[in-house]
């Protein structure tokens, strides 16, 4: 009875129930990909195409070609406000990076054990749980030039006073130095994981071959922590094309527009009390895009080699 | 953030029903009103409430709905909101600041409440501010001065007055320099404050007509006029008058400056007086006076920023929208939000009463008596938005470095040329 049963019930099932294997992945996957094919690619085709019309966000478009593109060539070209943060994007992306050996180092010096280690932990780690609006506003009172305290240990030494925040120069650097505080703990939380996998043998192998100090961190310790590595490379990079946050708190972009990056000149331009020129600000949006897409092309890249095994 | 009067509003309208007055044209407001706000700071907020709460008693079949949005916020979200989810009433600022949504249809066309024969008599005075091509696209709520406010108690251990010309203010100047303070306290992070600097220069260097002018985009940056303004205003920053690091800082955050006694004057709108009050200061250590004058050959003219209520064009109870900026406007209304209790500024309806504060009485004598040439609205309502903040931030930048004018003014010139055709 029951062996002729079998194959009929496998014949009456229906097309939806022989698939359910294969079927079941694309089910569970169909609302983020929906949503993700809403949410972040339909943008992207979006803002390039508002970026080749001249709109104020409440009347009639105007198609206008690649002209938005073309200011934005001339103010390159002019050393202009889009060539400011244009300098200043890559000055973040070079300089935010530091956050990584930074991290590694405090990292490397956390890792001990001594009574209260675990406090010193989160004493370190600490500025990463604040929020960055935060940090923000307690750089900009240590920074400020009448009160603040880095003038008042300037003036110590009979230095100073700089006013760090209204220094053309300077500014973009003095918000970078916000910025690396909360990141370095980042990073430095990464490695502390890190280290803890490092294969003690190898570390012993390492010693027997006369390995010390600074040749057995680079040859031995910094490969095991390629992973840990990877992830703050990847945090970092997108933490610098993030810093938005900390512009708008800590200086509106100013003085005179010294400290705007992409991401803040495109809300200043379409978005901001004085903005409504939607269609620059898309094409500046389009640019920052641009910039992103080499890294998140090559983070991409590498994710799938370490898939493959090399 | 958002708040709902309903319920206080519904227990008002039982009290007028009950006191059963005869109001408003003669036939009594259904529906509901949406009013949204941005009046968000305590004392504006309270003087609001308060006045749509009476507007509710005289009509208490109308559903009042009140929604305060943030004052920053709600610049960036008027734009959403008159588009989407209009309500009947919204108020926002005068001349250019409402250009872009009057050209976008999106304000209703009032100029019918302005036929009204009380209303034309009584608000004469901020008309042109509210219309745009011959049609006026709103009413006007409360307006305030701007000008010099000082230290008086320094002054006077100094030895000395009011300026009324231009060497005079300089002269001041030296002499508060040489007594180990600063002249004037700005805070220009937030770039308007220079551009109230450059509204007075220029009016008092070129005059009104001239302003409006290079507003408008009709003159270069570059003219030989617009550079004498500059040089006037570096002759004050050669002699060191203004306190350093002034780009750092909010205008809050230049009050301690003039507070301390580090720095004597400010030059501001009427709302300084209130913080420098909070601050411990007395009527008789803070004092005002009108921007001297620097070219006898112009009219003085002042600025007095105007803010407003508007009908969106969308709204869906317009009669009730109109009977509320009607009241809003009324002798008594304007006598009673503006006074000294309530938002300390001054009231639109020339039949009003002004209140009994120094400053109040001192300002609308001022305006209305001495500014012949003309009042304006404050530069970054006057000029476009993106000319306003590319000119704003040349104003800053010139105050930290003069000697880039040149390359500051080629700047505005290619931005005028882009912005205006």
């Amino acid at each position: 009875m029951s062996r002729t049963d079998m194959p009929l019930i496998g014949r009456q099932s229906s097309w939806l129930r022989r698939n359910q294997i294969a079927l079941a992945p694309w089910l569970f996957l169909t609302p983020v990909v929906l949503f993700f094919l809403f949410y972040v690619i339909f943008p992207i085709f979006q803002s390039f195409n508002v970026s080749l019309y001249e709109w104020d966000g409440l009347g009639p478009r105007k198609y206008v070609g690649f002209r938005n593109y073309e200011y934005l060539y001339w103010e390159f070209v002019d050393r202009d406000a889009f060539f400011v943060s244009l300098k200043n994007n890559v000055l973040w992306l070079v300089l935010y990076l530091l956050a990584i050996p930074a991290g590694l180092l405090i990292a490397l010096f956390l890792n001990q054990t001594v009574a209260g280690i675990r406090l010193y932990k989160s004493l370190f780690f600490f500025p990463f749980v604040i929020s960055q609006v935060v940090v923000g506003l307690v750089f900009t009172w240590f920074y400020d030039p009448t009160f603040g305290l880095l003038n008042s240990l300037l003036g110590v030494f009979g230095l100073g006073p700089v006013n760090v925040l209204g220094d053309e120069n300077l500014v973009t650097y003095g918000i970078v130095l916000a910025g690396l505080w909360p990141q370095t703990a980042y990073c430095m939380i990464l490695y502390l994981t890190g280290l803890n996998a490092v294969d003690p043998e190898q570390i012993e192998a390492g010693r027997l071959d006369g390995a010390k100090g600074v040749r057995m961190l680079w040859y031995v310790i910094v490969p095991q922590l390629r992973p840990a590595t990877f992830i703050a490379f990847v945090v970092t990079i997108i933490g610098a094309l993030r810093s938005f946050d900390f512009i708008a708190v800590m200086t509106q972009g100013g003085p005179f527009g010294s400290s705007r990056v992409l991401a803040f000149y495109m809300f200043e331009v379409a978005l901001s009390e004085y903005g409504f020129r939607m269609g620059y600000g898309a094409a500046i949006a389009v640019t920052l895009f641009a910039i992103m897409v080499v890294f998140i092309a090559y983070f991409l890249w590498s994710m799938y080699r370490e898939e493959r095994g090399y | 953030m958002r708040s709902t009067l309903k319920a206080a509003l519904a227990a008002l309208a039982t009290v007028a029903f009950t006191s059963g007055g005869t109001f408003g044209d003669g036939h009594s407001l259904t529906g509901n009103l949406k009013i949204f706000l941005d009046t968000s700071n305590p004392a504006p907020r309270a003087t609001m409430e308060a006045m749509i709460g009476r507007f509710q008693e005289m009509h208490p079949d109308l559903e009042i709905d009140v929604t305060v949005i943030d004052r920053e916020e709600y610049k960036t979200q008027i734009r959403n909101f008159l588009s989407a989810n209009p309500p009947d009433v919204a108020n926002w600022y005068a001349a250019n600041r409402m250009r872009p949504y009057v050209e976008a249809g999106l304000f209703e066309d009032v100029s019918d409440l302005w036929q009204d024969p009380e209303i034309a008599a009584n608000l004469a005075s901020t008309k042109g501010a509210l219309t745009i091509d011959g049609k006026q696209w709103g009413v006007p709520y409360t307006y305030y001065q701007w000008g010099v406010y000082y230290r008086k108690d320094i002054y006077e251990e100094l030895g000395l007055s009011e300026a009324a010309d231009w060497e005079q203010f300089v002269a001041n100047c030296q002499a508060i320099l040489d007594s180990g303070r600063k002249c004037f306290t700005i805070g220009t992070k937030f770039l308007w404050t220079a551009g109230g600097w450059f509204d007075y220069l220029n009016m008092r260097t070129n005059g009104f007509d001239f302003h409006m002018s290079l507003a408008a985009g009709d003159v270069s940056w570059e003219d030989d006029r617009v550079r004498q303004t500059f040089a006037n205003w570096r002759q004050l920053i050669d002699m060191g008058a203004f306190i350093d690091n002034h780009q750092t800082y909010s205008w809050q955050e230049a009050l301690p400056f003039i507070v301390n006694g580090e720095a004597v004057h400010y030059l501001m709108g009427n709302f300084a007086v209130a913080p420098l009050r909070d601050a411990g200061l007395t009527d008789d250590q803070i004092d005002f006076y009108q921007f001297p004058v620097i070219n006898s050959a112009v009219l003085l003219a002042e600025d007095a920023p105007t803010d407003t209520f508007h009908i969106p064009a969308n709204a869906e109870n317009k009669e009730a929208a109109r009977a509320f900026l009607k009241f809003v406007v009324s002798e008594d209304e304007q006598t009673e939000i503006n006074n000294g209790s309530n938002l300390g500024q001054l009231p639109v309806n020339a039949k009003s009463s002004v209140d009994d504060d120094k400053f109040l009485r001192e300002g609308f004598a001022m305006l209305s008596t001495n500014s012949p040439g003309g009042v304006a609205q404050f530069w970054d309502r006057d000029a476009p938005a993106e000319m306003a903040k590319v000119s704003m931030e040349g104003f800053q930048e010139f105050m930290v470095k003069p000697d880039d004018l040149d390359r500051i003014l080629s700047r505005l010139e290619r931005a005028r040329q882009r912005i205006y055709n």
